[in-house]
């Protein structure tokens, strides 16, 4: 097992090797990046995870679908909306149910806030990162609101659990929509201070124009999905190639890039939280009337064969594989990662640039860790 | 090209291939041996520019172990999925498809933690999230008294 | 002048003379140094200590929260339960440490911003040493201070801290020259560098609006510059919290921690009292011209209070850019000094040269 081990971090020439260890205020999460440096200049990046890896896949091998759900909150836990409904919806294809429309854009609704909320903590984090402390305060404030609404509805703040094979737990709170048409208003008017605070900033321009570029081919090739995917010029958005839910009846637009570079990774996600704001729009003054769940059997049991569901989360195609043998419990569940794949193009990327700038580029990937360990 | 389209093409490929329609995607199932060069070439051909790996998984299907790769192709948007397969439990080894796909690069690292494949030619086969000590817990036959509670 | 009513002078005069009359001149002068070095160390700790409880509040006010507000009315004895907390930490020593540099970095750091306050003015006949190269001699004190920042990275043992130090080291040696070209300038204005010929010299007017465009280009210069000196603010890279988890001081605990800290907020006091004193007017109230009448109502507000307000002023200035704006790269930090600040400032010095030959001052 060790013969293959190129170990590169102590031999060869005078390199400088840090260790940007698993409690680290940038990394976001338990990652230990062993980092050479000549000087400040990075020569290689290796990430050493699995602190936080807990056997999701092997536990789900003995537990039933709808318990796999409340496991799938665990894993990027700021999408955690988002991952509920990736397996739900390939339960339901596999048991070909058909769901209510009041179902659909209830999910739609919520996976927008999902979203939102998602960049407004990567924004919040992304400016502490490079200096700005203050962005921190102001997005997490924004944030409260967002939480405050899924309080109301499905109990829980950040992990939800609120889908479930057939449809929702519960019916939506009356205050919902009022809420998230108060909500949509009071952000439009906020997101242009964001701007004024960071993105317009010439500091911050200098911090990320030209750092840490990935070309559309390397995009491809390392299967970056998700926005720093898009901000490369790769069109992967799953809600535009295999819409799910109630992505098929609105408008939006796909949010491309083709600078490839920190600055892009930030522009897309900036832009990415104002086209949420318009499919909420879309959606919210016309959800259907309807049951909020379809009856389904009390066990579930997936006919024979392999299934395979894509959603996009907040940082890219989140894939679910299940090989099922007909039994209560899948016989094999995998689930493709986004920031797994987003991970192993750091090393990539960094070469050639300084340690500050490493901090920058992590977090323009925005790396949620629990989902690259699962 | 459409499912049908595509069947005939790998056909064309090379005619022992078993294709077979799974109800979403195009599966072919073929031995390790064959593996790494016809996923060279569903990669270079024009017709097929298979460019993007989404998904890498190690199955362990009791007698034997295998990989399956999910192939979709950017261009063209058709998807195939590539299954092999190899009876041997004690050392059991594949073809690395990492200098054709780079993100095959984590995803093998991976499955060689937790199902204990090895892949011939890849670039740095280490252990990703366990360490040494540990066996390779996704197999079937993984026994741990301590840590992993049956019923 | 009707502002003399508040001229220490006199006071000053007084102890002199009552402390000769009962001792001989020897102990006379070890008293007073004794008194001095009482003094300053007090308004060394109230300063420090108002300063860091008035950061937390005006950094929680931009930020959208209170601060803050539990400990005392409004809190403002928190920063005496932060000193009580530090002094009883553990002094965790390092075992493959440099024993001796290790405890006198933080020593060093103090001393050196000990010294500078000692030569500024803070009302008039109110300074404790008046040298005809004040300008000169505040200048090279505070550059003492660099000393203890490198014996604190390198005596630690620690890669990480050794990378703070030395960028810290590169970062002060620059902007230096900055610091002390925008200081020329004026110097040429008022035509001396002794700290209380310079704030004589703003009776008729401030600094900053007599001297015009290069008196006003070199402040903001200034501001900029000091602003780097003191690791504060966009320039924080030495002690970035989120990169090199503080950076030079990391090792530090307990009370040797706190004189790092204090020393950092003494030390932006004493910058933004050179700038009051140097651009704003010092304890020289604002007064426009030959207008009498209103320099005659300017000058019942005590000189002392100017300064403290012109210092705030300052202060709050640097805090206000420190909460708004991301951290700058070391490279673009230096990059920033060599290739633009200094060229400018050059010229500027020239500028404002020809501007005192051609009498084109107010």
């Amino acid at each position: 097992m060790e013969e293959k081990v190129k170990n590169i971090t102590t031999d060869e020439q005078q390199e400088y090797v840090i260790n940007m260890g698993p409690q680290h205020p940038s990394t976001h999460g338990v990652l230990r990046l062993v980092v050479s440096l000549k000087g400040e200049i990075v020569i290689s990046v290796q990430p050493h995870i699995g602190y936080i890896h807990r056997g999701i896949e092997k536990m789900c091998e003995s537990i039933t679908y709808p318990q796999i759900i409340h496991l799938t909150d665990r894993m990027d836990y700021l999408s955690a909306h988002i991952n509920n409904e990736a397996v739900c919806l390939n339960v339901e294809k596999a048991l070909e149910v058909d769901i209510p429309d009041r179902v659909k854009v209830i999910r739609t609704i919520m996976s927008e806030l999902t979203r939102i909320q998602s960049h407004q903590l990567w924004w919040a984090s992304f400016g502490m990162d490079l200096g700005g402390l203050t962005c921190f305060f102001y997005g997490l404030r924004d944030r409260e609101k967002i939480l405050d609404i899924f309080e109301e509805t499905c109990g829980g703040r950040m992990l939800i659990s609120y889908n479930c094979p057939g449809g929702v737990m519960y019916d939506i709170h009356p205050n919902f929509q009022k809420r998230v048409k108060d909500f949509i208003k009071y952000f439009r008017k906020i997101l242009p201070e964001y701007d004024q605070l960071l993105s317009g900033n010439v500091i911050f321009h200098e911090r990320s124009k030209g750092i840490g570029k990935l070309t559309l081919e390397d995009a491809i090739s390392y299967g970056i999905t998700g926005p720093s995917g898009r901000a490369s010029g790769f069109s992967c958005d799953v809600r535009k190639h295999e819409p799910y839910s109630a992505y098929d009846r609105i408008n939006f637009k796909e949010i491309l890039h083709t600078g490839g570079d920190t600055y892009y990774r930030y522009i897309a996600r900036i832009d990415e939280m104002w086209e949420s704001m318009n499919i909420i729009e879309q959606l919210i003054d016309n959800i259907p009337e309807g049951p909020y769940a379809v009856k389904m059997k009390p066990v579930i049991k997936l006919p024979e064969g392999e299934y395979y569901q894509r959603v996009e989360t907040a940082r890219g195609e989140l894939g679910v594989y299940i090989i099922s043998d007909g039994n209560k419990n899948p016989y094999r569940i995998k689930f493709r990662s986004p920031n797994f794949v987003n991970l192993s193009v750091l090393n990539h990327i960094s070469k050639g640039f300084k340690i500050a700038d490493l901090v920058a580029i992590g977090g323009s990937l925005d790396l949620v860790i629990p989902d690259i360990d699962r | 090209m459409d499912k049908i389209q595509l069947g005939e093409f790998i056909k064309s490929i090379d005619q022992n291939l078993e294709i077979k329609e799974g109800k979403q995607y195009t599966e072919v199932t073929l031995p390790p041996s064959k593996m790494y060069s016809l996923a060279k070439q569903l990669k270079e051909r024009e017709e097929a520019q298979f460019d993007y790996l989404f998904c890498l998984t190690g199955v362990d299907y009791g007698q034997d172990m295998g990989v399956v790769y999910h192939l979709r192709s950017t261009i063209y948007d058709h998807v195939v999925v590539l299954k092999t397969r190899t009876s041997d439990r004690e050392h059991p080894q594949l073809d690395s498809v990492a200098d054709i796909w780079e993100t095959a690069n984590f995803h093998e690292r991976e499955v060689f933690d937790l199902l204990g494949i090895k892949f011939a030619n890849h670039p740095d086969l280490r252990r990703l999230f366990l360490d040494n000590s540990w066996g390779f817990p996704l197999r079937k036959d993984y026994v741990d008294d301590i840590n992993i509670v049956t019923k | 002048m009707p502002f003399d009513i508040y001229d220490f002078t006199s006071f000053t005069e007084w102890i002199d003379k009552s402390l000769h009359n009962t001792m001989s001149p020897f102990w006379t002068t070890i008293t007073e140094m004794l008194i001095i070095g009482v003094l300053i160390l007090l308004f060394y700790a109230l300063v420090g200590l108002f300063l860091v409880y008035a950061e937390r509040k005006v950094c929680a006010f931009m930020q959208n929260r209170l601060g803050p507000n539990r400990v005392g009315p409004f809190g403002i004895f928190q920063t005496i339960a932060d000193l009580f907390k530090l002094l009883f930490k553990e002094l965790i020593p390092i075992k493959n440490a440099d024993g001796f540099l290790f405890n006198l970095a933080p020593f060093i750091v103090i001393i050196a911003s000990f010294m500078a306050i000692a030569a500024i003015p803070f009302a008039k006949g109110l300074h404790a040493i008046d040298l005809n190269i004040g300008v000169l001699y505040v200048i090279a004190v505070s550059a003492m201070g660099v000393i203890g920042v490198l014996l604190a990275g390198w005596s630690s043992n620690n890669k990480y801290s050794l990378i703070g130090a030395m960028r810290s080291g590169a970062q002060i040696v620059s902007y230096e020259l900055s610091v002390g070209l925008s200081i020329i300038t004026i110097v040429i204005l008022a035509g001396s560098m002794q700290l209380s010929e310079i704030v004589e010299a703003q009776r008729l007017g401030w600094f900053i609006f007599r001297g015009h465009i290069p008196a006003f280009i070199a402040f903001i210069i200034f501001l900029i510059s000091s602003t780097a000196e003191t690791n504060r603010g966009p320039f924080d890279l030495a002690e970035a919290e989120s990169e090199l988890t503080a950076g030079y001081h990391v090792e530090y605990s307990g009370i040797k921690f706190a004189f790092f800290f204090l020393a950092e907020y003494i030390n932006m006091f004493i910058v933004a009292s050179i700038a009051a004193t140097v651009f704003l007017g010092g304890w020289m109230p604002f007064h426009v011209g030959h207008w009498d009448g209103f320099n005659h109502v300017m000058d019942f507000i005590p000189p002392f209070v100017w300064y403290i307000g012109k210092t705030a002023f300052v202060i709050f200035l640097m805090m206000w850019f420190k909460w708004t704006f991301p951290r700058l790269r070391i490279d673009q930090l230096l990059t920033l000094e060599w290739k633009y600040l200094l060229p400018i400032n050059l010229v500027n010095v020239l500028i404002m040269a020809f501007l005192v030959l051609m009498g084109w001052h107010f």
